[in-house]
């Protein structure tokens, strides 16, 4: 996903001379393409991510529209504040490209699992989050928001091999992309652990229970609106993201939920908590918290039968 | 004292004392540093033109000071002033870019130098001669961002950056070599290959001699201009108090009395 992100910045950065890509040190066999064709707008700004995003700011306040890139937890923890003092409050065209949402760096530890970011982003007024879940769909999402007038948050995954079928590349700002037409379960993802939830969905639909699947790619009032129209057709939804539990998509819902009125029973996929000092692959440790296409069969069928369980 | 670093003090205390609002002692510290930008080194002459020089205050909440150099330049008028840190301003204890002429908003310390930093990179791209002046404190350089960004600023030779630090030896709880000490500063610089100079920061030829001066051999500047803190008001110099405390009636009289203060 990183690399057809950055293929498709290249060609971005061939069309507008002010697309510069920034990177805290980071990006080994995916920032090349870009450094390779525009030397003088690639920077690598060392171990420093505050003072990228600073410079980011800059940059932007003066004409360009610069890309920072590292991995999810340094590219949004690390530089928070200098991220809502300088181009959220200034309302400044710098983009975040945080690589690895969830346990995509799986033996590299805690320290590099992107848990909380979306959480983080979402408060933030005026900052666009897209998360996309596939290669294709990233690529036509970054064509469809590098020009926005206000800082873009790109949560990237690393795979580009798997892909959401039914989905196609499709990206719209302002609403979710629905795949499929059963009506009594809808199964809503984000970003890459998409294509996890895509194969649940497709097994759940073997099985005879009628199910939707939903790709969100971004938060914003408008896709709210689209959501809550969609939500209202189903009486039971599961969310899935690569995220903690709480503040990311499954929050999202539950906001969109409420606000509404609606009748519909929602149950979250999502990390609960890290065991102290317990790593493993991106494959186990999604499997050890609920994400894996398995695990997210059995939660979504087993909250099915309950909320068709008359009370 | 020069009549335009008088009028900057002037202001501070008049508005200070209207709102009953500290940070005195920090805005009264940077006051000449400010008469001799804006009256000898920016070029501003509009807030909307892109070849301006840029300026940003990163320790913000010397922002009164900043407020007093603009009106005094003719930005920002008599009334608008008068709006300090009154309900639905922009013209808060922090500057904002809202007002024009302000380059940047700031308030959180250690944000500013890195931002001028872009602004200086972002310059040298457009093949632009506009010069990127910061202000920073003495204590802001206890933030690590901070030496994030000097070792930017020397690694990619921005020689149209200067660093300007406001080296008064206090901070909000006390002084810089008790908390935190960063001696020898300009040493400190040097050794991230900046081009450093001390010089008394209310010492106008000075100030102005070492803000122009071209850099030397490819590297950043910066001013560390040894100032006092609360200078010009006897009572406040050197006193922790006077970073937070707003003044009484007898404080604000007997100040304006020492600064000599006369429209």
């Amino acid at each position: 996903m990183r690399q057809s992100f950055l293929r498709q910045l290249t060609n971005l950065a061939a069309q507008d001379e002010r697309v510069m890509l920034l990177t805290a040190d980071l990006g080994y066999m995916a920032v090349e393409v870009f450094a390779d064709r525009f030397p003088d707008r690639f920077l690598n700004v060392g171990v420093a991510e505050q003072n990228m995003v600073a410079v980011a700011t800059g940059l932007a306040q003066d004409g360009f529209i610069p890309f920072v890139y590292s991995i999810v937890p340094f590219a949004v923890l690390r530089p928070y504040e200098f991220i809502r003092n300088g181009p959220v409050h200034h309302r400044l065209q710098v983009r975040i490209i945080g690589v690895g949402g969830g346990f995509e760096y799986g033996h590299n530890g805690f320290s590099h699992y992107g848990l909380e970011d979306l959480g983080v982003m979402r408060v933030l007024p005026g900052l666009t989050i897209v998360a996309p879940a596939d290669r294709e769909q990233t690529v036509n999402a970054l064509s469809a928001t590098w020009q926005l007038e206000g800082p873009v948050y790109y949560r990237l995954g690393k795979d580009e091999t798997r892909i959401v079928p039914g989905l196609e590349g499709r990206f719209d700002r302002n609403r979710c992309v629905q795949i499929g037409s059963g009506s009594d379960l809808l199964v809503i993802s984000i970003g890459a652990i998409s294509t996890e939830a895509a194969i649940a969905v497709q097994r759940l639909t073997k099985e005879g229970v009628s199910v939707s699947l939903a790709i969100v790619s971004t938060f914003n009032d408008a896709s709210a609106d689209e959501l809550g129209v969609l939500l209202a057709r189903f009486p039971c939804v599961v969310t899935v993201e690569a995220h903690y539990i709480n503040g990311g998509l499954g929050s999202w819902v539950a906001e969109v939920i409420a606000e509404r009125k609606l009748p519909v029973r929602l149950t979250r996929c999502g990390v609960r908590q890290l065991a102290i000092g317990q790593t493993g692959s991106e494959r186990y440790m999604n499997h050890l918290h609920g994400l894996s296409s398995e695990a997210i069969h059995d939660t979504a069928f087993a909250a099915l039968s309950q909320a068709t369980t008359p009370a | 004292m020069d009549q335009i670093a008088q009028q900057i003090r002037r202001i501070i205390l008049e508005q200070s004392k209207r709102a009953s609002v500290g940070h005195i002692g920090s805005a009264l510290s940077v006051a000449d540093i400010l008469a001799v930008l804006y009256g000898r080194v920016l070029r501003v002459e509009r807030a909307d033109d892109h070849e301006r020089d840029r300026f940003v205050l990163s320790k913000g909440h010397a922002a009164l000071a900043l407020y007093a150099a603009l009106h005094l330049k003719g930005r920002l008028d008599e009334r608008a002033l008068g709006t300090f840190c009154a309900d639905g301003t922009s013209l808060g204890v922090h500057p904002d870019t809202v007002l024009p002429g302000i380059d940047y908003s700031t308030g959180s310390l250690g944000h500013g130098l890195g931002v001028a930093a872009g602004y200086a990179l972002a310059a040298r791209k457009q093949s632009s001669v506009r010069q990127v002046f910061a202000l920073l404190s003495d204590a802001e350089c206890n933030e690590g961002s901070v030496w994030e960004s000097i070792a930017f600023a020397a690694h990619h030779r921005l020689t149209n950056l200067v660093a300007i630090i406001d080296a008064n030896g206090q901070q909000a709880l006390g002084y810089t070599d008790e908390i935190l000490s960063f001696s020898p500063l300009a040493d400190r610089w040097r050794a991230f290959q900046w081009d450093a100079r001390e010089v008394d920061g209310h010492d106008h030829e000075q100030l102005a001699d070492a803000m122009s001066r071209p850099s030397v051999g490819g590297a950043p500047r910066v001013v560390i201009a040894r100032t006092t803190f609360g200078k010009g008001v006897s009572f406040m110099e050197r006193q922790v108090k006077w970073h937070y405390s707003p003044m009484s009636d007898t404080e604000y009289a007997n100040a304006l009395g020492e600064i000599g203060a006369g429209r």
